[in-house]
């Protein structure tokens, strides 16, 4: 099949040699696990145990709330001890509400609900199922797959896409994944295929992972209708617009929805927790988690229960040999920061990276030469140094007309500055305040509309005062003092 | 010549007539940048600013007689667009926000005397006689006008903390000068 280019991108050292030779590590159970109930885009999750009940492996904890939202399950067997607020997986270092559940160590699971033969599910059923297993997008976005499998009802859809470029560096979570489960993958984007009713599956696999692609040709046999396609190592392939982008030559519209060129794009192992899902009905209790980077002794693919602490798996990896210059949740590019080691890991954990000193570029920022090697690289065709010249003047609607809101934050254009401009900061900073103030301004709106209602109330109290007294003086006077009154002038 | 003078004269009283009648009934009631500029106040009539409400202080305002940065709910976002509008320039430099609060009520003090939902502007506190009143952040300007007539001074100004929903990167300070 013939591929199209990308424009802009970078060429990273892919430092994956750490991990994708290794097998994938089951991680010990942690006595404690920290279950958050915001793991996915969406509303949070709605608590349906009680604290000191006993829940079984795969119970489900927390309901979904809304259109857009997921619900959470036992990892394990154990006793609820708690649900309060703990430090989020987030940069913020702000905590979240979470359920503490301390395991029995008895793993007892709830009896799954299997399914022999999901493709004789209706669509929609299967969308259901997906939902209730609260499967999410496990590529870091994070998005409930149930929304995403229902495409189908609004979008004329032609093919699903799975996107195992795995294009950031240091990360092998997925190319493990299709190595080690490559039929679970597969089964999976035939279930989803089915859910979402096209006649296509094309899984794009970067091609700096052999290994992967033959497993998983292996596994998709002769189905004319699934095909593996290597696609260049270019970051970032795995942008899910810019792999549309790559596979069919068309370009995703700003602001808009894959959906619209009529492609959805799934991860491999949302695949795979698809496939458990649907056909053993086992609910989002567990991910492949890389641990590595320079600071970490024994680099290796954790397969961590969801709650899990990230100390527990930076202790199974044999710990630091040395304190981590960075410490990330996800990779090197758009990896953030990780502020506290007691944060569980959660659905949308790919990565946990610690770098060293020698790994990070110290060096201090300098002014902007406007040498436009960010325009070169930013693969959405914007102009990074102009938008970051206008954030920095405080003209943030200047930096939305260049493009801010259609910037992936990808973090190729800083890692090609010759000036070291935290450009992704920039960008960052820039769109939090522009919502910041479309929040305010959404608010003083909702001000203006209540101070209008309190006055017209005002008003009418007044007037009901007014006439129920001139109703009590009518009622009160005799007609004929009325009279007369009406008679003097 | 005459009938160009005829002509004249009358296209002079027609049109005369058609000024007269306009004046009269299509007059324009006070500056309408008085209006334009009420309308991007807040409009919660808090009374910070020193005027009795938005309306006097954006009369005040369009008449150059006080800053377009009087608005303290307006904040550094309100001055920008002000400025823009009135064309004036303005130093926003020294211009702090002040962080964004909402009232508390502290329930162990509060006796339930109503004084204080009376008084807001925005029907942002719930609550009635000898009942424990409370303040329904999302409708609250922050104006304080409560504080001030609380006889047991159990209200308080709490800032408003990010949340994960809300908390955004803050802005990378240069390293170089």
């Amino acid at each position: 099949m013939r591929l199209f280019s990308i424009r802009g991108g970078i060429h990273p050292d892919p430092c994956k040699q750490a991990t994708e030779g290794l097998a994938t590590v089951s991680l010990p159970l942690p006595g404690r696990l920290y279950i958050p109930l915001q793991q996915h885009i969406g509303a949070p999750a709605n608590p349906i145990i009680k604290i000191g009940q006993r829940v079984l492996k795969g119970q489900r904890l927390a309901d979904s709330q809304g259109h857009i939202s997921a619900p959470v399950h036992a990892p394990t067997s154990g006793k609820i001890k708690k649900i309060a607020n703990y430090p989020a997986l987030h940069p913020s270092g702000l905590t979240v509400r979470t359920i503490l559940l301390e395991a029995d160590g008895r793993d007892e699971a709830v009896d799954p609900t299997p399914c022999a033969d999901p493709l004789a599910l209706a669509p929609g059923e299967i969308a259901r199922r997906v939902g209730e297993a609260g499967v999410v997008g496990m590529g870091g976005a994070t998005f409930p797959s149930a929304v995403k499998l229902n495409l189908g009802n609004r979008y004329r859809l032609q093919r699903l896409v799975i996107n195992g470029a795995e294009c950031e560096p240091y990360l092998t979570c997925d190319d493990r994944l299709m190595q080690e489960q490559p039929a679970e993958v597969i089964d999976g984007i035939r279930i989803m295929m089915h859910a979402l009713g096209v006649g296509e599956a094309l899984v794009a696999i970067e091609q700096n992972k052999p290994r992967a692609i033959r497993r998983l040709r292996e596994a998709a046999g002769i189905d004319p209708r699934v095909r593996i396609l290597p696609v260049p190592t270019r970051y970032p392939m795995g942008s899910e617009k810019h792999l549309v982008q790559a596979l069919t030559g068309r370009e995703t519209p700003a602001r808009g929805l894959t959906a619209d060129l009529g492609v959805v794009v799934h991860n491999p192992a949302t695949a795979r927790a698809v496939s458990q899902a649907v056909r053993h009905g086992r609910p989002l209790i567990e991910r492949i988690v890389t641990v590595t980077g320079g600071a970490i002794a024994q680099p290796h693919n954790l397969q961590a229960p969801i709650g899990a602490p990230i100390q527990a798996l930076i202790d199974h990896c044999g710990g630091f040999t040395e304190a981590p210059a960075r410490l990330l949740n996800g990779g090197p590019m758009m990896g953030q920061a990780i502020p506290d080691l007691g944060a569980p890991v959660v659905k949308g954990s790919n990565g946990v990276l610690a770098l060293s000193r020698a790994e990070v570029q110290g060096r201090a920022q300098s002014p902007c030469i406007r040498c436009a090697r960010c325009v070169q690289a930013c693969p959405c065709g914007l102009l990074p140094l102009e938008m970051a010249a206008r954030a920095r003047k405080g003209d943030l609607d200047g930096a939305a007309r260049y493009g801010l809101l259609d910037c992936i934050s990808c973090g190729s254009c800083a890692y090609v500055c010759p000036a070291h401009i935290p450009l992704v900061q920039w960008f960052s900073y820039a769109r939090g305040e522009l919502t910041a103030r479309q929040r305010k301004q959404h608010k003083q709106e909702e001000i203006k509309r209540l101070a209008a209602a309190r006055g017209e109330r005002m008003e009418r109290q007044q007037r009901e005062k007014r006439e129920a007294l001139a109703r009590r003086k009518a009622a009160a006077g005799t007609p004929t003092v009325e009279t007369a009154e009406e008679a003097a002038p | 010549m005459l009938a160009a003078i005829l002509v004249l004269a009358l296209l002079g009283l027609a049109l005369g007539l058609g000024l007269g009648l306009a004046a009269r009934f299509l007059r324009v009631e006070g500056n309408p940048l008085v209006e334009e500029v009420t309308a991007m106040m807040p409009g919660s009539q808090c009374g910070q600013c020193g005027f009795p409400g938005c309306g006097p202080a954006a009369e005040a305002m369009v008449a150059g007689k006080a800053p377009v940065t009087c608005c303290p709910p307006g904040g550094r976002a309100l001055a920008e667009a002000l400025a823009a509008k009135l064309g004036v320039s303005v130093d926003l430099s020294g211009m702090v926000d002040k962080p964004p609060a909402v009232a508390f009520v502290n329930e162990a003090l509060c006796i339930g005397c109503t004084r204080c939902f009376k008084r807001c502007p925005t029907d942002a506190i719930v609550g009635a006689a000898k009942q424990i009143h409370a303040v329904v952040a999302d409708a609250c300007t922050g104006c304080e006008q409560c504080v001030d007539v609380c006889p047991t001074a159990c209200l308080e100004m709490r800032p408003i903390r990010p949340t994960l929903d809300t908390w955004y990167w803050s802005r990378p300070t240069p390293g170089y000068c």
